[in-house]
């Protein structure tokens, strides 16, 4: 790949060809539209785009945007500032530490993508173009013309391959489109970007804030999102305009500014976690930020089990079964046969401790399996466990669990006096309830991320890697594998009890169908393992995105009905197929790519 | 990991003529196969010793023996007088370190991290220290950096350390796995082919490696089918072919054997196996 891009030696006809872009204009042209058609866009969100307040969000108002036009003006004004750097403006430098190309490119795709969604949304459920307003057509010709700006700038074009003459029909059509995918991946490519420069401890803080300040935005955005159109327009400009961040260079930088306060962006993290019930003016949205902090942290916990010491446990969920149970059963609750009531530290360490003889009970005879194996005998202690508490009915076997009417009317917490239930007033916010478990949940999520990190980073987590690794070797450096397996697998189902405890709570009941392994509603075991993939294996942040994300995108898209389990799929696998790594590629694997910068594995992978 | 006191860090090198390891009539069959009949050997302190062999002659199945990944069906092996516990990481805390033929490190993994697995056996720290983080999780994990660093140092990839040990070049590889075998302090250094697929120049490197380790007080015996490093290297060798063992002595009575020449090369013709390799 990189013996094509580098300038080839081919005659001056062909050179040019090779530096053009992919429509024909002139650079300066090029640049210059794709300037005026970003900020004509910024402008035209200002305008009405439709002339009715039927199409949600009320596109009709002159003098500000609204709803998908805010989304617009956002991706507006970042295409603008990044052509604004593209010039090579001296302020604006730091915007683009990777060059400003191929993230102009990704940007305008960004803006074009939202508003031409916003304008074919408008015209279908309106029925009609008829629908738009000036500002509505006006916007969708400036985006395309930022967006032809954008294309038309110069790249590298990879050499053709030469086609064998030889070659009839399919085997021709299949040369040709390599070669355009090729030329896709070419378009998008970014150079590494600069070293970052090392700034004053206070700026690289300020810097993270400013990062954690917006990661909170975004997430409260989203999580805010009211209907369908502003959604599914969040997540395009969102996905986008990450990536042309990240073309841009500046997620590198970022990150590498963090790995260098982790503390700080650690406890930050959390401090802005703890500012999103503050963000909300009622108690609707809080109830999803505890489900994802629920399902976050289970995926978390389940990270230790797959993504460190790489043992595969498709059962996982029974795990925080086994936690709810616990602490529904001396909750106090009226259907649990266990007249007792502890208060709320006890209930997390009996919690934590049934989770954690459970799981020492399905390790111990299951860990001498190895890979596929494991994963089925797991699966199958999954289920059993969900079969179990639906059979201690007091039919089927001792009323222990209430068989599938489950443990209801679980009453809330109350720790020290404050009423978990309540509403509480705190400096002029209200916190609901959820709210309150939401700060409880954030304790658990601490724990367990601190967990994560002391023991990854230690001779036992080290030792976990290494049964990843290569279990033979490891064991030949003195790892006394099944020990070491177990150690993970029981810290594992640990911290998933601890996380049930909360869990049990929230929900008010716990039936044994929340435990499924498939299922649409989150956590199930699949989705858990689906958010540990997606985020990232071996990852602390990569289960929480990953998490955030597999919580929401079914939550918010109910309009897909069925089909929101195809989608999930679908989505899956095309990200297996474009970034295997994950969406927070782990540490290793980053110093994997940091190593061979020049070398063939970036183009290759920047592609993606 | 209870085990892991038994032997103390510095080997007794000093003493001349004791045995460290000491296998007698190890045989290993599977099914009706025995890739290994009868096979005594024996490693003094400060020794090296070569074990030479055509392919499939059961090296790398007797050295599987000596390290617990698989217990004979006959026969015993002591290191140092204790009869081996039949696991292989028992095997390593009572202190015989190995290589493998092709390379087995943890890909993913730095290099510094590498070895500091081998430093495994050497540590106590558990789940709870490496949770809680008193002081004592400090000193030892500072006191392991150090001793990775030292072996890193030794073996020349100090400037390394960081590095995925998937990205070093082959002979680098084959260094910090003797590093991280090193890391173990072990009494007994097993190295199954350590210069395979090396060139004239890293054969000489790692031959320089194995005296140093030596020098340091550690036995050494050494599967390997270059015949010019062997017999510069070892004080003793074995021969095994089909399973049994067919002479052992020093170099120059090996070279001369003829029972080794037609073992290798069919019949005795003029090319002495000192000159040419064996593949």
């Amino acid at each position: 790949m990189t013996t094509q891009t580098t300038a080839p030696d081919t005659p001056g006809a062909r050179k040019a060809d090779a530096t053009g872009g992919l429509l024909p204009l002139p650079e300066k042209a090029a640049r210059a539209l794709a300037l005026g058609g970003s900020v004509l866009t910024a402008l035209s969100t200002f305008l009405a785009w439709t002339w009715t307040a039927d199409f949600p969000g009320d596109l009709t108002v002159y003098g500000y945007p609204g709803g998908l036009q805010v989304l617009v003006l956002v991706g507006a004004l970042l295409a603008t500032l990044v052509a604004l750097a593209s010039y090579g403006l001296k302020g604006l430098r730091w915007l683009v530490p990777a060059g400003a190309d191929p993230a102009l490119r990704l940007a305008t795709l960004a803006v074009f993508t939202t508003s031409w969604y916003t304008v074919l949304a408008i015209s279908a459920d309106l029925g009609g173009l008829v629908n738009l307003e000036p500002g509505g057509f006006l916007v969708a010709l400036a985006s395309l013309a930022a967006l032809a700006g954008a294309l038309s700038l110069p790249f590298r074009r990879p050499e053709p391959d030469p086609a064998d003459p030889d070659d009839t029909g399919w085997a021709k059509t299949r040369h040709g489109l390599a070669h355009a995918w090729a030329t896709t991946k070419a378009v998008f490519a970014a150079d590494s970007p600069r070293p970052v420069r090392a700034l004053p401890p206070y700026a690289e803080i300020l810097i993270i804030v400013g990062v954690l300040a917006l990661g909170l935005t975004v997430f409260t955005y989203g999580i805010g999102t009211e209907y369908d159109e502003q959604f599914i327009g969040f997540l395009i400009t969102a996905g986008l305009g990450f990536a042309a961040l990240n073309k841009a260079g500046l997620i590198s930088h970022a990150s590498q500014i963090t790995a260098r306060h982790q503390n700080i962006t650690t406890c930050g993290a959390f401090v802005a976690a703890a500012l999103f019930p503050f963000t909300q003016t009622d108690d609707q949205y809080a109830t999803l930020g505890v489900y994802i902090l629920i399902f976050a942290t289970v995926a978390l916990g389940l990270n230790i089990v797959v993504g460190l010491a790489g043992l595969l446990d498709l059962g996982y969920v029974a795990f925080l079964g086994v936690g709810a149970y616990a602490a529904a059963l001396v909750s106090g609750s009226p259907s649990s046969p266990f007249d007792v009531h502890f208060p709320f530290w006890a209930a997390v360490l009996v919690g934590a401790a049934a989770s954690l003889v459970f799981g020492v009970l399905i390790g111990a005879p299951t860990l001498r399996l190895r890979g596929d194996y494991l994963a089925i005998v797991t699966l199958g202690f999954g289920e059993i466990f969900r079969i179990t508490a639906n059979n201690l009915d007091g039919t089927s076997g001792p009323d222990i669990t209430n068989g599938s009417n489950g443990v209801s009317s679980i009453p809330n917490l109350d720790v020290l006096g404050f009423d978990f239930g309540a509403q509480h007033d705190l400096g002029g916010y209200t916190i609901g309830r959820f709210a309150n478990y939401f700060f409880l949940m954030l304790v658990i999520t601490a724990v367990v991320v601190l967990v994560f990190r002391r023991s990854g980073n230690s001779r036992i987590g080290r030792a976990w890697v290494a049964i990843r690794e290569d279990e033979t070797a490891a064991l030949a450096m003195g790892i006394n594998g099944f020990r070491v397996k177990l150690i993970a697998f029981a810290v594992g189902a640990c911290l998933a009890g601890l996380a049930g405890t909360v869990q049990a709570h929230v929900t008010y009941t716990v039936t044994p169908e929340q435990y499924l392994f498939a299922g649409p509603i989150p956590p199930n075991s699949a989705f858990l393992l689906a958010a540990v993939v997606l985020g990232g294996m071996g990852t602390i942040s990569g289960p929480l995105i990953g998490a955030a994300l597999l919580f929401l995108i079914p939550n918010k898209l109910q309009f897909l009905g069925n089909y929101q389990l195809f989608a999930f799929g679908v989505a899956l696998i095309l990200l297996m197929r474009f970034r295997p790594e994950g969406l927070i590629p782990n540490r290793r694997r980053q110093l994997e790519f940091h190593e061979d910068a020049e070398a063939p594995t970036l183009l290759t992978k920047a592609g993606a | 990991m209870t085990t892991d006191t038994t032997q103390g860090t510095a080997p007794d090198a000093a003493v001349p003529g004791a045995t460290v390891l000491d296998a007698r009539g190890v045989t290993m069959r599977f099914g009706g196969l025995t890739a290994v009949r009868g096979v005594d050997l024996t490693v003094g302190a400060g020794e090296i010793v070569g074990l030479i062999g055509p392919n499939g002659a059961g090296k790398t199945t007797f050295f599987n023996c000596l390290t617990g990944l698989y217990v004979p069906t006959e026969g015993e092996v002591r290191y140092r007088g204790t009869v081996l516990p039949p696991k292989s990481f028992k095997v390593t805390a009572a202190g015989i370190a190995r290589t493998f033929q092709n390379i087995r490190l943890f890909a993913n993994m730095t290099v510094l991290e590498n070895v500091l697995v081998g430093r495994h056996t050497r540590t106590k720290e558990g789940f709870w220290s490496a949770v809680l983080r008193g002081p004592g999780f400090h000193r030892a994990e500072r006191a392991s950096r150090e001793r990775a660093m030292e072996l890193l140092d030794f073996v020349g990839l100090a400037a390394k350390a960081d590095h995925l040990a998937r990205n070093l070049p082959y002979g680098e590889q084959r260094k910090l796995e003797i590093a991280r075998a090193l890391a173990s302090e072990p009494g007994l250094l097993l190295l199954d082919e350590p210069t395979a697929g090396m060139n004239p120049q890293e054969t000489r490197t790692t031959e320089e490696l194995v005296f140093a380790i030596r020098d340091m007080g550690i036995a050494v015996l050494v599967i390997e089918h270059d015949m010019r490093f062997i017999f510069n290297l070892c004080d003793r060798v074995a021969v095994l072919v089909q399973g049994e063992k067919l002479i052992e002595g020093d170099s120059a009575t090996v070279q001369g054997d003829e029972r080794v020449i037609a073992a290798y090369l069919g019949e005795p013709i003029e090319n002495a196996p000192g000159k040419e390799n064996d593949r």
